[in-house]
């Protein structure tokens, strides 16, 4: 009776979770592994299943818009991750001191997130034009020589995308490096300092390098939010001025349903879930690794 | 019992009505005010005919939302019964074996008489019509206030030679010469007028319809593109990403003079109020009068596993080339009919103007399909030769560089 109990015991969480895990197995896994099969075919505007061995990748890494799209995303990923991981760890430290309304300070910050993208990427493409936004604002009030036009040069564009999602993101990373100051032992802080380190040295030596694994954690997030973005650069440029801030992301949707050229678009999609995985999987090892 | 006989005779007789009268699902990107209407026309026509129609319609992207959805519907093996789809596409899905034979349609309304051939070609796969056409655009319109260039003291151009002595005119006076709208099809609409022009309708054909790669290469392709340069010298640098409506807005305020774009702006200055001749006109864009590059919609009728459903797709595709339905569309949308013969009575001088021009170029061989809006070349290579385009407009590249990129582009897509 009580192993008959017992096995109830045990079986019913697996069997409740069940349903979940094989809609995962079958949607994500199984669609990615379909996704696979017709980066190896011929496919144009409907899956077509004639093998066409890695033809798919070749036309890719030929293919200088790729080039520009991958080359954009580094330049997005890095400098969106470092700029929010900066401001996130200053605003962090700056309402950890026990200011007063820091409830509203962080409500503030974080606020932004809530946003869709496409609602901040319009609002921010409306201030960056340099017509009716900053520069126009700038040079009405006098500074006749302003310019601010980066948004319709096709070498600066990338960055005002860049400053749209680091105002967006930057009080997620806020709010989990907070969550990270409170959890450090305050023992170690009064230690250092009876021993006479000023605030600037504990935070550099003591308490930013505790706040390791939650930089990580900040990290990945931001990472997949990078590697996913799409709707914030078609609302604030389309791709454009020409396509000189297209992401893989936009290049992979516009060749797949768009150009009709399916399995092409296909491959690309491969190649972003390599670069994804290339971060994520060693991360993922690290911490079965420690549970276990 | 008598109560249960006459259930039945009514429940047999509701069943041999359905056999009758059908239901049409139409998918198409239609959704904007005055769009939306023309559509509803087809609609009331097809209802008062005795069949139903579903809308189905999927906004964006210029039609490249409703085709993602299609293609998953036809995967699904669902299709709509008929989806708004044009040019070379029309082909590339009836090669899938997924559309209906309209032949029979075709006969009864006489489509081969009625429809000038370039036409008809495209709405055939293997001889057969599998598309019927609803309207006819024309891309290569300038759309000019009379009154900028008087102030500026310049006169309406009618060759390239022309355009730049005006627009300088028309710049020292303090106007924008060319308003225009920064994004990639644009570039390629204007693009695809000054080779049209520049080059003429020879040229045009080889090397943007055929895909010739000596014209793609040529010299002719570069003073193409020298010229494209030479417009955008003209334009505001605010123009990267705006919409072509907000150019058209530009023009008819009198901030600018002369905006490039197809028949459909025409609907941009009616709804401000504007009048022909006085406020704005419109003229061929310089060096293409009387050459006509056509963007037309079409629907492609798909295969239904519900026999019924066939007979209500006929329907539609009668209705859609009756004259009828030609005058109210195409007045309400700013393109001409497509079919020969249709009464001018109630469209507007630029649409006669548009009617002549069609009928002159038909006869000349310089009625030609527009590469930019999807006629001409299949969207494959139509992508790649954009890129190319908006790349060199973008940059500081050099015209020798563009033609050379351009004939790449085409080989490597090929």
């Amino acid at each position: 009776m009580k192993s008959k109990l017992k096995f109830l015991e045990d079986s019913i969480p697996k069997l409740i979770v069940t349903p979940t895990f094989l809609i995962m197995v079958i949607f994500i896994y199984g669609f990615i592994f379909w996704n696979f099969i017709l980066s190896l075919t011929n496919s144009k505007i409907l899956p077509l299943y004639t093998f066409a061995g890695l033809k798919q990748y070749f036309a890719l890494f030929n293919n200088m818009k790729w080039w520009l799209a991958m080359e954009n995303l580094l330049i997005f990923s890095s400098l969106f991750i470092g700029f929010c991981l900066l401001f996130g760890l200053l605003l962090a430290i700056f309402i950890d001191q026990k200011i007063r309304f820091e409830g509203i300070f962080r409500t503030i910050y974080l606020y932004p997130m809530a946003l869709s993208f496409i609602a901040t990427g319009t609002v921010w493409q409306w201030m960056l034009n340099p017509g009716f936004g900053l520069e126009n604002f700038m040079i009405q009030m006098g500074f006749e020589n302003f310019t601010f036009d980066w948004i319709v040069d096709s070498e600066m564009a990338i960055y005002t995308i860049i400053i749209a999602a680091v105002w967006q993101s930057t009080g997620f990373v806020m709010v989990l490096l907070l969550a990270g100051l409170r959890g450090i032992s305050h023992e170690v802080i009064n230690a250092a300092k009876i021993d006479g380190a000023s605030m600037p040295r504990i935070y550099w030596k003591i308490i930013i390098p505790q706040l390791g694994p939650v930089f990580f954690s900040a990290v990945i997030i931001l990472l997949h939010l990078a590697i996913k973005t799409f709707d914030l650069v078609i609302v604030m440029t389309k791709g454009g001025p020409g396509f000189s801030t297209v992401l893989p992301s936009i290049f992979m949707f516009d060749y797949s349903f768009a150009r009709n050229k399916l399995a092409f678009g296909a491959s690309s999609a491969m190649i972003m879930l390599f670069f994804v995985m290339i971060f994520v999987v060693p991360y993922l090892y690290r911490e079965l690794r420690k549970n276990s | 019992m008598k109560t249960l006989k006459n259930m039945t005779v009514a429940l047999s007789l509701l069943g041999s009505l359905s056999l009758f009268s059908a239901e049409v699902e139409v998918l198409h990107w239609w959704t904007s005010g005055g769009e939306a209407k023309s559509v509803g026309a087809l609609k009331t026509m097809l209802e008062k005919s005795g069949h139903s129609w579903k809308d189905f319609s999927v906004a964006g992207g210029n039609g490249v939302n409703a085709m993602t959805v299609l293609k998953s519907r036809v995967v699904s093996g669902n299709p709509p019964s008929a989806a708004q789809i044009k040019g070379p596409s029309i082909q590339e899905w009836a090669e899938l074996g997924v559309v209906s034979d309209l032949n029979e349609v075709a006969k009864a309304g006489k489509w081969d008489e009625r429809l000038p051939k370039m036409f008809s070609d495209h709405m055939k796969y293997d001889g057969k019509y599998v598309a019927v056409p609803v309207n006819v655009h024309r891309i290569n319109w300038m759309w000019v206030n009379p009154a900028v260039f008087k102030k500026a003291g310049a006169t309406i151009p009618k060759t390239w030679a022309d355009f730049e002595v005006a627009a300088k005119k028309i710049k020292a006076a303090g106007f924008i010469p060319v308003a225009a709208g920064g994004q990639p099809w644009q570039e390629a609409t204007v693009f695809e007028t000054i080779v049209l022009g520049v080059g003429g309708a020879e040229f045009y054909k080889k090397a943007l319809v055929d895909l010739d790669l000596k014209a793609l290469g040529s010299d002719t392709m570069k003073k193409a593109f020298d010229t494209l340069k030479m417009v955008k010298s003209y334009t505001d640098k605010n123009a990267p990403g705006r919409d072509w409506n907000l150019a058209t807005a530009m023009v008819y305020k009198g901030e600018a003079a002369m905006q490039f774009m197809g028949d459909w702006a025409k609907g941009e200055f009616k709804v401000a109020g504007k009048v022909i001749g006085k406020d704005y006109v419109a003229i061929a864009a310089p060096q293409t009068n009387n050459k006509y590059l056509y963007n037309i919609d079409s629907f492609v009728m798909f295969k239904q596993k519900d026999a019924g459903k066939a007979k209500a797709q006929e329907k539609l595709s009668e209705l859609i080339l009756s004259d009828e339905f030609q005058i109210i569309f195409n007045t309400r949308k700013g393109s001409v009919p497509v079919t020969d013969g249709v009464s001018r009575d109630k469209f507007d001088p630029i649409a006669i103007n548009s009617i002549n021009q069609l009928n002159a170029a038909a006869k000349s061989g310089a009625l030609l399909p527009s590469m930019a809006h999807q006629m001409a070349i299949p969207d494959s290579i139509k992508g790649a030769v954009v890129d190319v385009v908006t790349n060199f407009y973008n940059s500081k590249m050099t015209s020798s560089d563009a033609a050379k990129l351009l004939v790449d582009a085409v080989k490597n897509e090929m």
